[in-house]
Order: structure tokens, then C-alpha cells, then sequence
């Protein structure tokens, strides 16, 4: 088994309250089956949509990120698969994709000495 | 932990009450976006760490938390309730004072502010139903239109003029005073008991959107008996008439969608708890001196729950009943429920009879159950080919699918080879 980096970007907008908690249980759903089955490595955590970016050699600090709604990375989480192609698949019913949103998937790097 | 059905939705109308009651009337939509950054935050939150234990009290708390930042980054540069004047400029009260109007109690006196406040006599009726489906049932414009069967343009402009006209207002309405309350209270009755009949007879071709609404008006009025002003016999006569109604729902439209009328539902299908409740109600309704048509309505459906089969059903009494709504609150949909009464009392000639006595029945003329009523008294006087063409015309004016069916059915019943003679549902019942 090897683990990966989910980083989900996008979220609804103007959506109903109605819409939201449907929304919100579909997640909480999504998490149980990835933990009951084993899947779950790390919960991760959600982000603060607001934030300060660091850059340059000059460390110039500025407010950010300014993207888009559907490219901030709104939170990620670390599963565990048996290879890229199973976490892809598994990425598959997050329910981000339903609102349009998407899920990077990232091997976490593992050295081995 | 599980959340319960429309939790969001139930705990939007709590929010937003509380918040406007503390940003003052004025500042309606920052509380709106206090409310909506919230559920932000639980679905971020709870969907990766699952739903608390009390979920209302986390929202809740969400709302507050976020009105403390606001209170004190904008307290100088915004003018919030006027009430509280000072009380919100010094931290020494602030937080005693905040704390303190998000207590249970003064939420229930919140909701009620703003359920009359929504009511405002300068605004038409339909839009204190949107009023009231959008603030305190957390309807989303979309969600209103989708109910009322109306465009979202439409029912986006009377929403935002109505809240204009809320924002405008000095102050949220004061429900502590005795004669006030007394004096909007008709027209919140009016405003619930609009809000139930848009749907139990509404246009919506969905019934779960239907029920909703249905379920919505009840709730509303439940908490209406909560309040010790709000617990008039007037109110429990319409506490009674929605739930003997909505008791009749389950037998009203069968799985695949099929609208039943009155005359020939499955009433075992009834719900035997929401009649127990409605007769409960109806008792406590008899009480004082005023007679409501909340009340005669309330009592008409009293008396078909009580029918186990249509053909033991008491049109004497009902036809009588009708006569006193007719006094109280003459219209013409009135007159064309007491026709059919009349009809199952004394035959379809005389049904007939009373139809063309309605007065102003042209206000009837693009209801497709006037011309259906009429149709089925023909049908019933074997004049199947002025049956055939009634029907014809109710069908043009159905408004959805599920009515459309069932006047299929009924023009199917006019030919010749079929003879079922079911008689249509009145308007009301």
C-alpha cells in the first residue's frame, strides 16, 4: 500500500441551505465508507478559504490566494491505495466532483534509504 | 451523528432571526451572510470531522462567534438594532448581551418578530409568502419559485422589494405587546394559512415539494401556539384545519403519482395520528366567542375524517357548514365546495343549480376543478357528451402532469362503453 495526497479545489456556490446539508452528508458519507474500508490514512483538515502568500527572495507577503473559487484547494486528506490508478479511482466519488469541483491526486514521496 | 432532515434549512430561519434582531432590521443581509458563512463552515468542518453531537448548537455557536466579529470590527463605522443602542459599543455588555439573545427563549421570541414582521401590512400577501418561505424556512429564491410554479426572475423581484420594505421598517415588529400582536395576528393566520393551501392545492407538480410547504405552515404554526399571545382559539382552528388536511395527503396521491379525489381515496391510507391531533385542536378551538372560517373549514374536515366511507358522510351538516363560510368569507371557490355538497345532498340537477349561482364565477374560469365539478354532475345526469366537453376544458387548464392525468381518466369515464361515476374532489377538501 502506498499513500496519497488528495487536494480538493472548488466548492458551491450560492447553493441553498438545503443544498448544503445535502451536500455536507454526502461528504461525511464519502468519509465513512473511505475509513470503513480502510482507505483513510489521515483525515487531513479543511483550509480557511483566506490566507497570506510568502514569495519571492524579496518574501514579499500579500493576501491570498486570489484565485478562483474552483482553484483554491479548499482542504486535503492522505489515503491509502495500492497504487496511483486505485487512489484515482477511489477519488472518484468525492462528492466535489458533483459541484464541479476536482481532487489532485499526489503520491506522497517515500525515500527509501 | 446523523443530521436530522432540513436541519440547515430549520436552523436558517432560527439564525437569521437572532442575528437581525441584534444587527437591527436594516441589516437584514449581513445576517443573511452571517447565516450562509456558517453553513459554509459546517459543511467545511463536518465534512471532515463529521457532525457533532448537537449540530443545531454548532451552527448556532458558528453565528455567533462570526456576529461577535462583526459587532466589534464594525461598531463604529455601522448602526446596529437601535434598542440595544449602547449596550453593543462596550465589551462589558456586549458579551453578557449577546450571550443572552441567542438563549433559547429569545430565539422563539426572534422567530416570532420576524414571522410578523414578515407579515407587514404594506406588503401584498403573496410576497409576505415569500417573505416568510425565504427568512424563516430557509427557501432559496430557486426553492420559492420552484413552489410557487413561477419564474425565478419573479419571485426573485418580489422578494427583494418585500425586504426592502422589511429593511426600511425602523424596527423588527415588537411581539411583547399584548394589543399589537392581537392586531397582526389575522394576518399571519392569513399568511399560514396561504402558505398551506399553496400546498395542498398548490400548482407544484411535485408532491414532496407540496408536502413541504404543508409541513412548513404547520410548523410555523406550532410555534405560533408556543407563544402565550399566539395561543388564540383562532389559532388552534387552524392548527386543527391543517392537520385533519394534511392527514389526507398520504391518501391523496399514490406512489406513481396518481391524484385520488375525495370519493374515491383509500382512507386507510389517512394518517390516524395528524386526525387524532386535528380533533385535539379543534376542541381547543371552541373556545371564546369568535367564529373564524379557520373554524368552519377546521370543522368541515372534521366531519369527513369522521366518514370511514364516503357514503357515511354528513353533506347535511357540511352543506350547512359551507353556508356559514359562504357568510364569514364569501368567494367564489367557496361556492363551487357548497355546490358540491349540495349536489351529493340533493342530486347533481340541483349541484348544478347552486353552480350557476355562484356569484363572480368568473374568477373561477382558469380553475380546471370549476369546469371538472360540473362535468362530473353532468356525467352523473348521463349527459356524457356536455360531460366530455367540461372535462375537456379542465383539461386545458391543468396545471401539471398530475392533474392532467386525472382528468384523462375522467374523460375516459364519458364514453359511452364506461360507466364509473366518481365525482370530483371539492377545491377545498
Amino acid at each position: 500500500m502506498s499513500e496519497f495526497t488528495y487536494l480538493f479545489r472548488g466548492r458551491e456556490v450560492n447553493a441553498s441551505a438545503e443544498q448544503m446539508q445535502k451536500t455536507m452528508e454526502k461528504w461525511v458519507a464519502w468519509f465513512k465508507d473511505l475509513g470503513a474500508k480502510g482507505h483513510l490514512k489521515d483525515p487531513g483538515h479543511p483550509l480557511e478559504h483566506a490566507g497570506k502568500v510568502v514569495s519571492g527572495k524579496k518574501k514579499v507577503v500579500t493576501d491570498g490566494p486570489f484565485a478562483e473559487a474552483k482553484d483554491v484547494v479548499g482542504g486535503y486528506i492522505i489515503v491509502e491505495a495500492k497504487d496511483l490508478a486505485h487512489a484515482a479511482e477511489l477519488a472518484k466519488d468525492c462528492p466535489i466532483l458533483q459541484v464541479g469541483g476536482s481532487v489532485e491526486v499526489r503520491p506522497v514521496q517515500k525515500l527509501s534509504m | 451523528m446523523e443530521t436530522t432532515d432540513h436541519l440547515f434549512r430549520r436552523e436558517a430561519g432560527r439564525m437569521v432571526s437572532v442575528l437581525t434582531r441584534i444587527f437591527g432590521v436594516h441589516n437584514l443581509a449581513l445576517a443573511e451572510d452571517v447565516v450562509q458563512d456558517a453553513f459554509c463552515r459546517a459543511l467545511e468542518v463536518w465534512s471532515f470531522r463529521g457532525v457533532p453531537e448537537n449540530p443545531a448548537a454548532w451552527l448556532m455557536a458558528a453565528a455567533k462567534n462570526r456576529a461577535f466579529d462583526i459587532l466589534r470590527r464594525e461598531r463604529t463605522a455601522r448602526t446596529f438594532a437601535p434598542e440595544l443602542g449602547r449596550l453593543l459599543d462596550s465589551e462589558w455588555t456586549l458579551v453578557p448581551v449577546v450571550n443572552e439573545l441567542f438563549g433559547s427563549n429569545e430565539i422563539k421570541d426572534d422567530q416570532m418578530r420576524m414571522m410578523f414582521s414578515c407579515c407587514h401590512p404594506r406588503l401584498p400577501e403573496e410576497a409576505q409568502i415569500a417573505l416568510i418561505l425565504n427568512i424563516l424556512c430557509g427557501f432559496s429564491v430557486d426553492e420559492v419559485a420552484s413552489a410557487f410554479v413561477s419564474s425565478h426572475s419573479a419571485i426573485e423581484k418580489r422578494i427583494t422589494r418585500a425586504k426592502h420594505v422589511l429593511a426600511k421598517s425602523k424596527n423588527l415588529f415588537e411581539v411583547t405587546a399584548p394589543e399589537e400582536f392581537s392586531a397582526r395576528l389575522p394576518t399571519v393566520h392569513r399568511a399560514l394559512y396561504l402558505l398551506f393551501n399553496e400546498g395542498y392545492h398548490g400548482a407544484s407538480a411535485e408532491t414532496a415539494v407540496r408536502t413541504e410547504l404543508c409541513r412548513e405552515a404547520m410548523r410555523l404554526t406550532a410555534t405560533l401556539l408556543d407563544h402565550p399571545h399566539g395561543k388564540t382559539p383562532t389559532t388552534y382552528a387552524l392548527a386543527a384545519l391543517m392537520s385533519l388536511h394534511a392527514a389526507r395527503l398520504p391518501g391523496r396521491v399514490d406512489a406513481s403519482g396518481n391524484l385520488y379525489s375525495l370519493f374515491d381515496q383509500d382512507r386507510s391510507h389517512w394518517d390516524r395520528q395528524l386526525l387524532a391531533e386535528g380533533a385535539t385542536f379543534l376542541d381547543l378551538s371552541a373556545t371564546g366567542s369568535e367564529l373564524t372560517e379557520y373554524h368552519v373549514e377546521a370543522a368541515i374536515a372534521s366531519i369527513h375524517a369522521r366518514a370511514a366511507r364516503i357514503d357515511d358522510t354528513d353533506w347535511k351538516t357540511i352543506v350547512s357548514l359551507y353556508d356559514t363560510l359562504a357568510n364569514i368569507r364569501p368567494s367564489p371557490v367557496v361556492g363551487l365546495n357548497r355546490a358540491i355538497a349540495v349536489a351529493q345532498l340533493d342530486g347533481p340537477e340541483r349541484g348544478l343549480e347552486e353552480i350557476r349561482r355562484i356569484a363572480d364565477c368568473g374568477r373561477l374560469a382558469a380553475y380546471p376543478f370549476y369546469f371538472a365539478a360540473i362535468g362530473e354532475m353532468e356525467l352523473q345526469l348521463g349527459r356524457n357528451e356536455t360531460a366530455h366537453e367540461h372535462f375537456r376544458a379542465a383539461l386545458t387548464l391543468a396545471r401539471n402532469p398530475m392533474e392532467q392525468r386525472f382528468l384523462k381518466g375522467r374523460l375516459r369515464a364519458c364514453e359511452p362503453q364506461d360507466i364509473t361515476p366518481v365525482a370530483t374532489e371539492p377545491a377545498i377538501s
